[in-house]
């Protein structure tokens, strides 16, 4: 058997992943998040008498600081496993990767271990994310003017 | 022809630990089990460095053997063996550091199998242990990310086991070992490690079977670890397809010790896996007296994963003979 064989063999013998059932999870737990945020920051609008912008600023400081909290529960990682995409894409997968990544170095020194591992899993998110953002600022001033 | 025929050598003892998961699965027998992963300790780190000495404190208690032991030959799955070389400065005992990951075991058996039957020392300790969450760390991401995993991903289990090896006889006898060769079949994908290391258990168990002229069917029991669920059918179906060979008298260690309800995917991978099975089940079965392990390793690291090299594979053979 040659190595294109094995490939074949490899492939034919390897399950698939469901990607409609795995889609539609994460558009229901995706959805639920963004649902409840905004009911969220409608409670914090009328509560506390605050402008959209800034209720909005609130839940999302409150969603960031749940994830990062069920995270130190030890919870949270289990909720992703099963939610994938739903609970990755919106800010909670951000707080909940740099949180994981603090608590795993805890014992490695805040300089040499928190310090240094904090953003490794969102670091990428952090740089792409300026990149890009520099980009389509550039392309709104020559859309736009 | 790296096949070699031992006729005095023997597992005396053996002890086995255990993870909390591990110990909730389908074997019940293990020495010891531990309520968490820390082990009473701060770190993983150190949880699993204990738990290595307590293996050797065991073994050499139960045998009253008081330190003396010639040779401690052993490792584990962290970088720089950081752990096995930790836990055993504490042994006033000579010592050799080995790696080749999941067949870490079966390595360290040939190697003191080979020095025993040589006469140059008369007994030896073999050791290995993993952590899931040292190998999480290491090999995956930090421990508390809940990654997305795929339906290969075998899970690493906690554990730690010591073989006593003698010259004297004693009910299980090593009958031989076969070194195996570095297999690299194009294989890119780290969450799907059975499919990376069967080509090398094909690759020793055909030397074996070559080298000392025998069948599958002269053993009891094929033993192999740790190629999960779907590296198990990736086997059958490469010696049904190249070698024309039905195998029926096979068992995969990975698949032997996790639930189905306890999520762990593909199975079970780690060094500890196969002597797991081995000390706890196999072992434990009168019915099993020929027995070949073949415990297999795959030789990646995360940066030749990111670097997106193919997956080279060991795989190493032993057969045991249980003698009463």
């Amino acid at each position: 058997m040659n190595k294109d064989e094995y490939n074949k063999l490899v492939k034919r013998l390897t399950p698939k992943e469901n990607k409609t059932k795995n889609a539609i999870i994460a558009f229901l737990t995706g959805g639920f998040i963004g649902a409840f945020a905004e009911i969220l920051s409608m409670v914090i609008m009328s509560c506390f008498a605050i402008s959209k912008v800034e209720a909005y600023q609130w839940t999302c400081l409150i969603v960031i600081f749940m994830a990062c909290l069920f995270t130190c529960f030890n919870f949270f990682d289990n909720l992703v496993t099963k939610a994938k995409a739903g609970l990755i894409l919106p800010t909670t997968g951000f707080a909940h990767s740099v949180m994981s990544s603090a608590l795993d170095y805890k014992r490695d020194g805040l300089i040499t271990g928190v310090g240094a591992n904090f953003f490794k899993l969102a670091g990428s998110v952090i740089l792409y994310g300026i990149v890009s953002g520099f980009f389509f600022a550039l392309l709104g001033v020559m859309i736009y003017g | 022809m790296a096949s070699f025929q031992f006729s005095n050598v023997y597992i005396k003892d053996s002890f086995t630990i255990a993870g909390p998961l591990e110990s909730e699965g389908q074997i019940h027998k293990f020495d010891l089990t531990m309520d968490d992963y820390y082990y009473h300790e701060k770190t993983f780190l150190s949880a699993e460095i204990k738990m290595q000495k307590v293996v050797v404190d065991n073994l050499l208690y139960r045998n009253k053997l008081n330190q003396k032991i010639d040779l401690l030959i052993g490792g584990d799955l962290s970088n720089q063996l950081t752990i096995t070389n930790f836990a055993m400065k504490d042994f006033s005992i000579p010592f050799l550091g080995v790696y080749n990951a999941c067949a870490t075991f079966a390595e360290s058996l040939a190697i003191a199998s080979t020095f025993i039957e040589a006469g140059f020392i008369k007994n030896a300790i073999v050791i290995t242990s993993s952590h899931n969450l040292n190998a999480e760390r290491q090999f995956r991401f930090p421990i508390e990310y809940g990654a997305p995993r795929a339906k290969t991903t075998t899970f690493t289990a906690t554990g730690a086991v010591g073989a006593l090896l003698t010259n004297v006889p004693s009910s299980i006898k090593i009958e031989s070992a076969t070194i195996g060769k570095i297999e690299d079949y194009d294989q890119k994908d780290a969450t799907h490690m059975g499919a990376v290391m069967t080509p090398a258990a094909v690759s020793v168990l055909m030397d074996h079977l070559k080298d000392l002229k025998r069948t599958v069917d002269d053993y009891d029991v094929i033993l192999t670890g740790d190629l999960g669920e779907i590296g198990t059918e990736i086997f059958k179906e490469f010696l049904k397809i190249n070698y024309n060979i039905k195998i029926k008298n096979h068992i995969d260690a990975g698949c032997e010790i996790f639930l189905k309800s306890q999520e762990v995917y593909s199975g079970s991978s780690g060094p500890v896996t196969l002597p797991l099975v081995l000390f706890n089940k196999i072992l434990k079965n009168k019915k099993y007296k020929k027995i070949l392990l073949i415990a297999t390793g795959s030789l990646h690291s995360k940066d030749t994963t990111n670097q997106k090299k193919t997956i080279p594979s060991i795989a190493h053979a032993i057969s045991l003979e249980v003698l009463t």
